[in-house]
């Protein structure tokens, strides 16, 4: 066999959690934008707007309940796979998940029912506000998603006690507004409103294409194409606030997505493109832009930022600190409660490069007894997959622009040329509907990949944090899922097909109905020459 | 932060075991129902129609009803780390089994209708039986093997090795706490079909609800003498200190004498198996009387009943370990830090009475009856 438990631990977490995040972005952006529109049937009272805002909720319901029913498994994995790290860091990590259940997840998942099932049981005002409900309570969601991931990037607020053997929370404010969860937090919403942007701009455009449910469409692409645009613009600037946060919190990473094996003296150039070499260290066939890794990593052209090999040998020197906080620790423990003054001090000297000595457990069962080959070996664990992170990171980036050209276009022909769209454009719109999907993937891929070797940075190591369970168990479960999710993702693309060639549900009769009166409206107050003044069809 | 200090680690450790037995009885409660129409549906609906009806009855809650489910996993997860890694990876396969079952729930809910084809809305049905019956009488297994102790042992740095199997889960007593599980559940969702339906299938709900009362009030009782007589308790040796750092191995335990004794030493705690009888037993009246309101009212108290049975005859043991007592998890000595209670305390007190308050408001504007007229009415728009 090839795979070993951590590995297959891993796959299935990886698989787990990037097939939960397909519906997610959706969720988190439609929620938002079938909010807008039904704002707008409630101020404008024009029924094409409630058609709209039917219409894109159902294609939201769809997705919405994978999304609710993947989530299970997110909730439950940590216990099941991975159970040393929820026992060591649960203390701190677990609060986030409690807190998202109690803000956000029962506020969201409480209104849904009355979003879908409520629209004669209550006032327009008071539906509007049951969909703007679910769609903070999605975001609140991601909020404290991204707290608890963002802890396990940059673990603030907490420190080891070696009675309870594990990370104890020291400051709640500080793991709340770890900067590096902020940051997350913004730049993932806002992927997801692009997601969603991309999606109904697409879906509209296909409909444009096809001549059907013109009005439903030209309007879906004017919220789409403006919110997606401050929503892509957002994706950028704080995907960049990230990469500077990462210039202190995680090194390696950005030292990894760059392929930046030397430390460069500032400013550091940026390597548009290469290939990364991890045996000869360095990046081959490399493309450099002079500057501009200084800039984005410092902000500064006089901040020097380390290159792997620098970080390496780093890290070299935070295993032997490492070791005798370990050392430390044994007997702590060993005296059982009778702890001398000494031993904590030495402990509390180096309790911070604890983490690093358990890096060696992969090659030696007390860290103790390391010989030097293998404590340089566990240096050179610290170093991330380069080649497929440079790479993910690059994707990911090239595709954010790309989005930000493709809804300025939209939102441009929208606004200033009468809502009247070139085909081949039109055609670009429903090609590209996956592609932010494949974003926000890369994106997650260069995070979690990034963090390697560690599921929370310096502080515990993946090989260690898994359960204590046999291959057959994981492979499994593992293949059980693959089969589960496999059938449910087919199922929901063929409803979603379904039900966007069915197109919407137009209620011809209450339409005419409202024409009749708006105009006569307009008639009685006089405006009935004035061209801004449109009805609706 | 020094808030914290204010309250006592022992006092917040109790008060979060209070808080565990209230997001379990919360999901029983609700979700617990929308289990038991699951395991009903393909018996007292046989036609579209009618299992439609009764899937609507739930359709707009069970979203809101799974949180508790969800917030349960991450209540334990932040307030009671050593259980939440010790239980979910000690059973594995189990847990699989209910995510799996649980997965298939809300789907089959949400995409059952969408289509028109017999075959289609026929495997959603049975999707939809199995998501209710196997979480329900998993959930009842568990806690039959928890009140036994299950086999798991902690090394020195408190990594949890589970040595059991998932077949070892299948024992005579587990399956028998499963029974009691489905059969409460099973009267829970019968009540709720009772209560929002009319015609045939409230009719039928009312007969399998009748029984099932009974047999929450047989299984109950069997299984309650057989843990007198049969099952072996644990206890601590000496004094255990309740505010100490949360490390199980620092506490001796012993196997053996009667989980009896609790009621010995804590006599008010009968109050809690009465209540699950007498709530059965009114159920049961209920039914037969066509009183549906308090027929649900009682099928509520029962439950609550027989899972406050479970935690008050074991407190303060939470998951004892069958083969290494001494690894045994309880109120003194698997919880989070005292910090973190207080956190989670403060969100709770926060955020738990809004809950309730906009549940509440959701369940009164929904109020009434699902008729067959009007699914065929909203054909469109409702599962």
């Amino acid at each position: 066999m090839e795979l070993d438990i951590v590995e297959l631990s891993r796959l299935q977490f990886a698989m787990t959690a990037m097939y939960h995040f397909l519906f997610v972005p959706l969720t988190l952006g439609l929620s938002v934008i079938v909010a807008i529109m039904e704002t707008v049937y409630v101020m404008t009272n024009r029924p094409i707007w409630r058609q709209m805002t039917k219409f894109w909720a159902t294609l939201f319901g769809i997705n919405f309940v994978l999304g609710v029913a993947t989530g299970l498994t997110m909730e439950f994995q940590f216990g099941m796979n991975w159970s040393y790290y929820s026992h060591y860091v649960g203390d701190i990590f677990g609060a986030p998940l409690a807190i998202e259940g109690l803000m956000a997840f029962f506020l969201e998942a409480t209104f849904v029912g009355l979003m879908f099932f409520g629209w004669d049981k209550m006032s327009k005002v008071t539906h509007a506000v049951v969909t703007w409900l679910v769609a903070i309570g999605s975001n609140f969601s991601a909020l404290w998603i991204l707290i608890a991931n963002g802890w396990m990037q940059n673990p603030v607020g907490a420190e080891f006690n070696p009675m309870s053997m594990r990370m104890e929370m020291t400051s709640f404010f500080e793991v709340m507004f770890n900067e590096v969860a902020q940051a997350k937090f913004v730049h993932a919403v806002s992927a997801g409103y692009v997601t969603a942007s991309v999606f109904v701009l697409g879906v509209s455009a296909w409909y444009l294409l096809k001549g059907r449910h013109t009005e439903l469409a030209r309007r879906s692409i004017a919220v789409a194409a403006s919110f997606g645009l401050a929503s892509a613009l957002s994706v950028v600037i704080l995907g960049d606030e990230s990469g500077y946060s990462a210039t202190h919190t995680q090194k390696m990473k950005l030292a990894a997505i760059e392929g930046m094996w030397e430390t460069h003296e500032a400013p550091a150039p940026f390597n548009l493109v290469g290939v990364p070499d991890r045996e000869a260290r360095e990046t081959q066939f490399a493309v450099k832009i002079p500057f501009v890794m200084g800039l984005i990593g410092t902000r500064s052209l006089n901040n020097e930022m380390p290159g792997i090999n620098e970080l390496v040998k780093e890290a070299e020197d935070r295993i032997r600190n490492g070791i005798i906080a370990y050392d430390a620790l044994m007997q702590i423990r060993a005296a059982k409660g009778d702890a001398t003054p000494e031993m904590t001090a030495q402990f509390e000297a180096h309790s911070e490069d604890l983490g690093f000595a358990f890096l060696l457990k992969r090659y030696v069962e007390d860290p103790r007894l390391a010989t030097e080959e293998q404590i340089v070996m566990a240096s050179g664990d610290t170093v991330p997959g380069v080649l497929p992170l440079f790479w993910a990171f690059r994707i990911m980036v090239v595709l954010g622009f790309a989005f930000i050209a493709l809804l300025a276009y939209f939102f441009v022909r929208a606004s200033f040329y009468g809502m009247r769209f070139p085909r081949w454009a039109l055609r670009a719109a429903v090609i590209v509907i996956p592609t932010p999907w494949i974003a926000a993937e890369m994106g997650w891929f260069v995070a979690e990949f990034g963090r390697q070797p560690w599921t929370v940075d310096g502080v515990l190591p993946t090989a260690l944090s898994v359960s204590h369970l046999s291959v057959t168990q994981v492979a499994i479960t593992l293949a059980g899922f693959v089969a589960l999710y496999s059938t449910l993702f087919i199922i929901e693309m063929g409803l979603m097909v379904k039900y966007i060639r069915k197109g919407p549900y137009m209620d011809v009769a209450e339409t005419d109905a409202w024409t009749k009166r708006h105009e006569e409206q307009l008639k009685c107050s006089g405006n009935g020459g004035n061209a801004n003044v449109q009805p609706a069809e | 932060m020094i808030l914290h200090q204010f309250i006592d680690f022992e006092v917040l450790r109790v008060i979060w075991w209070l808080l565990l037995g209230v997001l379990l009885t919360g999901f029983a409660l609700t979700d617990g129902f929308d289990l038991g129409v699951g395991t009903l549906l393909p018996f007292v609906a046989k036609t579209d129609v009618e299992r439609r009806v009764a899937i609507n009855t739930i359709g707009p809650v069970w979203e809101g009803n799974q949180v508790w489910f969800i917030l349960g996993g991450g209540a334990i997860f932040a307030a009671w780390p050593p259980l939440y890694a010790v239980s979910f990876s000690g059973f594995y396969l189990a847990m699989f089994l209910i995510l799996a079952a649980l997965i298939l729930r809300p789907v089959g809910f949400k995409y059952r209708s969408k289509r028109e084809s017999q075959t289609w809305r026929t495997s959603w049905d049975w999707a939809l039986f199995v998501g209710g019956f196997v979480p329900a009488l998993v959930f009842g297994v568990a806690m039959g093997n928890v009140l036994q102790g299950v086999p798991f042992r902690l090394t020195e740095d408190l990594l949890p090795i589970y040595e059991g199997s998932f077949f070892g889960l299948l024992n005579p007593y587990a399956i028998l706490a499963g029974l009691v599980s489905v059969s409460m559940l099973v009267m829970h969702g019968a009540a709720w079909l009772v209560l929002k339906t009319e015609g045939i299938v409230a009719h039928r709900a009312r007969i399998f609800g009748t029984y099932a009362a009974l047999a929450t009030i047989v299984t109950f009782v069997l299984a309650g003498l057989w843990m007198a007589a049969g099952i072996d308790a644990y206890a601590f040796v000496g004094e255990v200190a309740t505010d100490g750092p949360s490390n199980p191995l620092m506490s001796e335990v012993t196997k053996g004498g009667s989980w009896m004794a609790a009621y010995a030493t804590r006599p008010w705690i009968a109050i809690a198996p009465i209540l699950g009888l007498a709530g059965a037993a009114l159920a049961f009246v209920g039914f037969r009387a066509g009183k549906e309101g308090w027929t649900m009212l009682a099928s509520k108290l029962s439950i609550t009943g027989i899972i406050a049975s479970v935690g008050l005859t074991m407190f303060p043991f939470i998951l004892p370990s069958s083969i290494d007592p001494k690894s045994s998890l309880t109120v003194w000595d698997s919880s989070s830090s005292h910090l973190t209670l207080f956190v989670m305390l403060v969100s709770a007190v926060i955020f738990v009475p809004l809950i309730l308050a906009y549940t509440a408001w959701v369940y009164k504007v929904l109020w009434g009856k699902v008729t067959t007229e009007s699914v065929i009415e909203n054909s469109d728009s409702v599962y």
